[in-house]
């Protein structure tokens, strides 16, 4: 479980957005976003949360879609 | 990492340096045959990397074949500091006129590669460094530039050289210079480095150690040398503990765990590597710590590298207390060190206030590593703080 980081995901949004999906399994680079049940959704490695890097790289590739949380400032 | 003998004279006669006529034996009937075949006496030499006080009794001298066998019997047949001989070298025994003693290693307070020489060969050179400093002579060399002749003509009159010896003495010192820095070695000695009837010079012995970290780059070398990748080659077996830390290494390859070794101390340590994990190691023996282990990171690895190491540490019996201190980097992220240490200490049932007696790890995301720290009750500090008065708080947190 992780302790530090939580990752959002509007499945929604992600669902709507043409590439979207795949685009952030490659970007992210330490494999927080895994193939979800359909070729346009992903699903979140709870495993490797606590891994992000904060590099921002997925927030940008869709700033509605995905949120990253920094739990140590909550 | 050390070499046989018998290896480290394969690399000194590679290289153009005199050694006597040879051969490796591995069972007492070879050391007869061997024998046979160099003629008259011979020495005789257990292959052991580390004898330990034992030392003097690894060599024997034999007359003859028969001779040599019993002696090979004896040296295959007994441990040197708690350690089998691997084969007996066998060498014909020659007559000198004069013995002399070479080494090439690194002057650390210099910070300098060493040349370091005596007339006085066979006894143990710093010993005689303390009791007769007259007779050994020193020079140094570029740490940048090749080796220099001259450097090494220089030493070799301040042996008392003249003529043909000194020019014999200039080559031998030189390719000891050039063996030292091509294969990343931290000292090359040839102890008796005797001179014969006719002038010239024959290593009748020889210590090698080579840089760990060099090791892969000498994969060729070491391949000729018949040095097996399995081979440690350390002062001593790696434990459970060493083995379970170079894993964690191996099974990630984000960043640097290690080296991690063990000691038997109470204060586990994670700390940065390269000379900020010596300096650390050093700072916490000096404010009266006793470090249970030497578990070095660096090059940013993983959270769950770091959460891997820091169970590895604690989980070692005796250890109570952790401290993470490391030099200013800028290549290993402290917000992620801070994460793992702290998920290794939480998956382990402990508090990570209470275990975890200083973090200091100055660097790239620090701010981000304080907000962590900070939540969890953890004692930080910054740059502002020295390891040294970081190693004093935790050893303080500890007891002595
Ligand atoms: S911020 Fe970077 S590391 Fe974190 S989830 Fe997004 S892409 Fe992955």
């Amino acid at each position: 479980m992780a302790m530090f980081i939580r990752v959002d995901v509007d499945a929604g949004v992600v669902k709507k957005t043409a590439g979207l999906a795949k685009k952030l399994i490659e970007i992210c680079p330490v494999k927080i976003f895994g193939p979800g049940a359909d070729a346009d959704s992903v699903e979140v490695v709870e495993d490797n949360v606590d891994e992000c890097t904060l590099c921002d790289l997925c927030t940008k590739a869709s700033p509605d879609g995905v949120k990253v949380v920094k739990l140590y400032e909550e | 990492m050390r070499f046989y003998e018998s290896e480290a004279k394969q690399l000194l006669e590679k290289h153009g340096i005199g050694v006597p006529p040879r051969v490796v034996a591995k069972t007492p009937s070879e050391a007869e045959k061997a024998a046979s075949e160099l003629g008259g006496s011979v020495v005789l030499k257990a292959q052991v990397l580390f004898p330990g006080s034992d030392k003097a009794a690894t060599t024997k001298t034999a007359d003859n074949p028969a001779g040599a066998k019993a002696a090979a019997e004896e040296l295959l047949g007994r441990k040197f500091g708690g350690h089998a001989a691997r084969a007996v070298l066998v060498e014909k025994k020659l007559a000198s006129a004069k013995v002399f003693c070479v080494r090439a290693t690194y002057d650390g307070i210099a910070k300098k590669p060493a040349l370091i020489a005596s007339d006085l060969g066979g006894t143990d050179l710093d010993d005689l460094a303390d009791e007769q400093p007259d007779h050994v002579k020193r020079r140094h060399l570029s740490a940048l530039l090749p080796p220099s002749t001259y450097r090494s003509k220089e030493l070799a009159k301040d042996l008392g050289l003249t003529g043909s010896a000194l020019n014999r003495m200039t080559g031998v010192v030189h390719r000891l210079a050039g063996i030292l820095l091509d294969y990343d070695l931290t000292v090359v000695e040839v102890n008796s480095l005797a001179m014969t009837e006719d002038g010239k010079l024959i290593a009748l012995d020889c210590h090698m150690d080579m840089e760990i970290e060099g090791r892969a780059r000498q994969g060729k070398i070491l391949a000729e040398l018949g040095v097996d990748e399995s081979e440690a080659r350390l002062p001593r077996e790696p434990t459970e503990f060493d083995l379970a830390g170079a894993k964690i290494d191996h099974d990630d390859p984000r960043g640097v765990a290690g080296p991690i070794v063990e000691f038997g101390g109470n204060i586990g340590l994670v700390i940065g590597a390269g000379g900020g994990s010596l300096t650390t190691f050093d700072a916490v023996k000096k404010r009266g710590g006793d470090p249970a282990n030497y578990a070095a990171i660096g090059g940013n690895p993983s959270v769950k590298k770091c959460q891997a190491l820091t169970k590895l540490v604690l989980g070692k019996e005796g250890v109570e207390k952790i401290a993470v201190i490391s030099n200013v980097v800028s290549n290993t992220r402290a917000d992620l060190l801070a994460r793992g240490v702290i998920k290794g200490v939480i998956e382990l049932g402990l508090e990570p206030s209470e275990v975890i007696t200083i973090f200091r790890a100055p660097g790239a995301w620090e701010a981000d590593a304080f907000k962590i720290l900070k939540k969890y009750g953890v004692e930080f500090c910054d740059r502002s703080v020295s390891i040294s008065e970081a190693a004093k708080r935790a050893v303080e947190k500890i007891g002595r």
